[in-house]
């Protein structure tokens, strides 16, 4: 079951509230707001540098913000440490995979697992009734996952020797074996051919019918954002310049300019 | 089940794999080959081959520790001269001093190190790589030195050190006292080994494996790498301190100065001779700590330095990765 917090299920799942983070002389975020409603896919947008990576290193607590808050559920996730954001409900996947690269597919998939399993050193070297028994539904799950993202037949290999856009799908695959309610995709679609693209908007589609997760989409490949996300948020220089529906928002001249006229019309 | 619904076109085309990956039998029966042959080579060889057959598992339980911290969670150390060397110590003190049964030494033993190995760890954990070699090579540098400090002379006998009685083969087995330590210490052996395997195979010690690969993506994954990683320090501490009290115990002997850098950097050679990350490696790297060193002195007295170091160059131009990598590759032809 997945639980609603105190004001319903119409409460957002995420509220992002008047975000900055400034490295040494760079402003990369600066007062950004929005809101992420439960089951919603959300594309995020804008140009190089606009700040998107940041703000997902924002939301999985490897950055705090200069200032500004950030609220999962309704509660604040700023006091909590990075690890805990798995057990929260927040999966990401990274811009460059970021994989556990001498470790198989598997053993990738099975430590997505970690966040929401419990074990430790005595009872996994005893191996310990409990201890079994979390093995196997961590076995479950991943061979799951695995079949579910078509990775079967590359499940026992080490993740370092796949093409890239396989080892983003292990990526995926990592990143759902912790349930997350709110799954981060930083620019999912770099490196795949056209057909590709459009499988993957269609897993993504899927992903969030079947698993009842929303979806934070960050982008460069407009084509996939504006076909799958109900909304869209657009930042250049760490602002927010735009925010709305897909039909909405690559109309907006700002958002154009900063393209220079390009991919966004 | 309640099974994710899948799209028509994703739906299995290929038959579904099994859950649960089915198990290899090569592994435990290569396993139970070897422990075979290590249940009869006591009786086969001399009594002082037997003592060096022993002294070789406790140096590769020794590395067992060093690789669970190097190898499998990526730290590095220099210091676990210094682990083995309370174990050693608190073998020796409890049995000399508090009249302590040997067996009972060792988990004794193996608590006090995890615990030291513990809360050394979590200072460590502000330190990566050469810094962490550094903070570590000074714990192995100050070891002796405190363990001859003359407020705890009398604990630890200062620089003489401390004699530790034999203990001989109980309910009156027809086993000479070597013989009797190596099948105990083969016991021990065995029992640590299961268990750290079982560790690398299972939730905590990928964990561990996580952190070594790629400690940002651990981290998001809900992995607590602070806690893992003094953790790791101390388990590795426990099974390194083990091997020190049994070491203590085979030798019948603890003095500062054998639990030097040198001792250190034994262990550093031996996890490598044996492949850093391979568990089973350690008892190629356990003989090769023990058996090279008297190879060199038996082919020159004067220059065994010279020539260890020129079998250790050897050693590693013939397999660059261990004893991991060259088995591998052996398996490797074999298959084709
Ligand atoms: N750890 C950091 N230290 C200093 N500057 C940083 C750091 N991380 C990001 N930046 C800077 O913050 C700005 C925003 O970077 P960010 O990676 O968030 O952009 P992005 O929108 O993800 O771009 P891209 O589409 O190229 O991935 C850039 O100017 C970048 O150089
Ligand atoms: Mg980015």
């Amino acid at each position: 079951m997945t639980e609603v917090d105190a004001r319903g299920a119409s409460a957002p799942l995420l509220e992002v509230r008047d975000v900055a983070v400034r490295f040494d002389g760079i402003i990369a975020l600066d007062g950004v707001s929005f809101d992420i409603k439960r089951g919603q896919i959300l594309g995020l947008i804008g140009p190089n540098g606009a700040g998107k990576t940041t703000l997902f290193n924002c939301l999985s607590r490897l950055y705090t913000p200069t200032t500004g808050d950030v609220l999962f559920e309704g509660a604040s996730i700023l006091p909590r440490p990075a690890h805990e954001m798995a057990a929260l409900g927040i999966g990401r996947t990274f811009q460059n995979v970021s994989l556990f690269s001498r470790l198989t597919v598997r053993d990738n998939v099975l430590i997505g697992g970690h966040a929401h399993t419990t074990s430790n050193f005595l009872s996994d070297s005893l191996r310990t009734p409990s201890s079994r028994a979390t093995e196997r539904e961590l076995e479950e799950t991943a061979a799951d996952l695995i079949h579910y993202l078509e990775l079967d037949e590359v499940a026992d290999r080490p993740v370092a020797g796949l093409p890239f856009g396989w080892q983003k799908r292990v990526e995926l695959a990592r990143a759902l074996a912790a349930k997350p309610k709110l799954l981060l995709l930083d620019e999912p679609a770099a490196g795949l051919n056209h057909d590709e693209v459009h499988e993957l908007g269609r897993l993504i589609k899927q992903i969030r019918d079947d698993r009842h997760v929303t979806v934070l989409l960050v982008e460069h490949h407009m084509g996939l954002v504006m076909s799958i996300s109900e909304n869209v948020v657009a930042l250049n220089f760490g602002k927010k310049i735009a925010e709305g529906t897909p039909d909405i928002v690559r109309k907006d001249p700002e958002l154009i300019r900063a393209y220079l006229g390009g991919d966004a019309a | 089940m309640t099974e994710p619904a899948k799209s028509l076109d994703k739906v299995a085309m290929t038959p579904r794999p099994p859950a649960v990956r089915p198990k290899s039998a090569v592994g435990p029966i290569i396993f139970l080959v070897l422990l075979a042959i290590a249940i009869v080579l006591p009786f086969m060889v001399k009594g002082f081959v037997v003592f060096q057959l022993t002294q070789t598992m406790v140096y590769a339980m020794a590395i067992l520790g060093l690789n669970l911290l190097t190898g499998i969670n990526g730290q590095f150390s220099l210091g676990h001269s210094a682990f083995y060397a309370i174990g050693a110590y608190t073998a020796a003190i409890l049995i000399e001093q508090a009249g302590m049964n040997y067996a009972l030494t060792l988990p004794v033993a193996g608590v006090i190190c995890f615990v030291a190995g513990f809360l050394f760890g979590l200072p460590a954990l502000r330190l990566e790589g050469i810094y962490l070699a550094l903070a570590t090579f000074a714990l192995a540098s100050a070891t002796p030195q405190i363990l001859k400090l003359s407020p705890l002379e009398h604990f630890t006998g200062g620089v003489q050190g401390i004699v530790v009685t034999k203990p001989d083969a109980p309910f009156g087995l027809p086993l000479s006292g070597d013989q009797w330590l190596y099948f105990f210490t083969l016991a021990v052996g065995v029992v640590l080994y299961i268990l750290a395997r079982n560790l690398v195979n299972s939730r905590a010690g990928r964990a561990l494996l996580a952190i070594r690969d790629n400690p940002i993506a651990a981290r998001s994954m809900g992995i607590n790498s602070s806690l893992y990683k003094a953790s790791a320090f101390g388990l590795s501490a426990l099974y390194t301190g083990i091997a020190g009290a049994l070491g203590a115990i085979i030798v019948a002997f603890v003095a500062p100065d054998s639990f030097t850098l040198t001792l250190s950097i034994g262990l550093l050679v031996g996890l490598v001779i044996g492949g850093v990350g391979w568990l089973p490696g350690a008892l190629f790297g356990g003989a090769f700590l023990l058996f090279v060193p008297n190879i060199a002195e038996s082919v020159s007295k004067g220059l065994s330095g010279a020539v260890y170091g020129l079998l250790l160059i050897l050693v590693i131009y013939v397999m660059p990765s261990g004893a991991a990598g060259f088995l591998q590759a052996i398996v490797g032809r074999f298959k084709k």
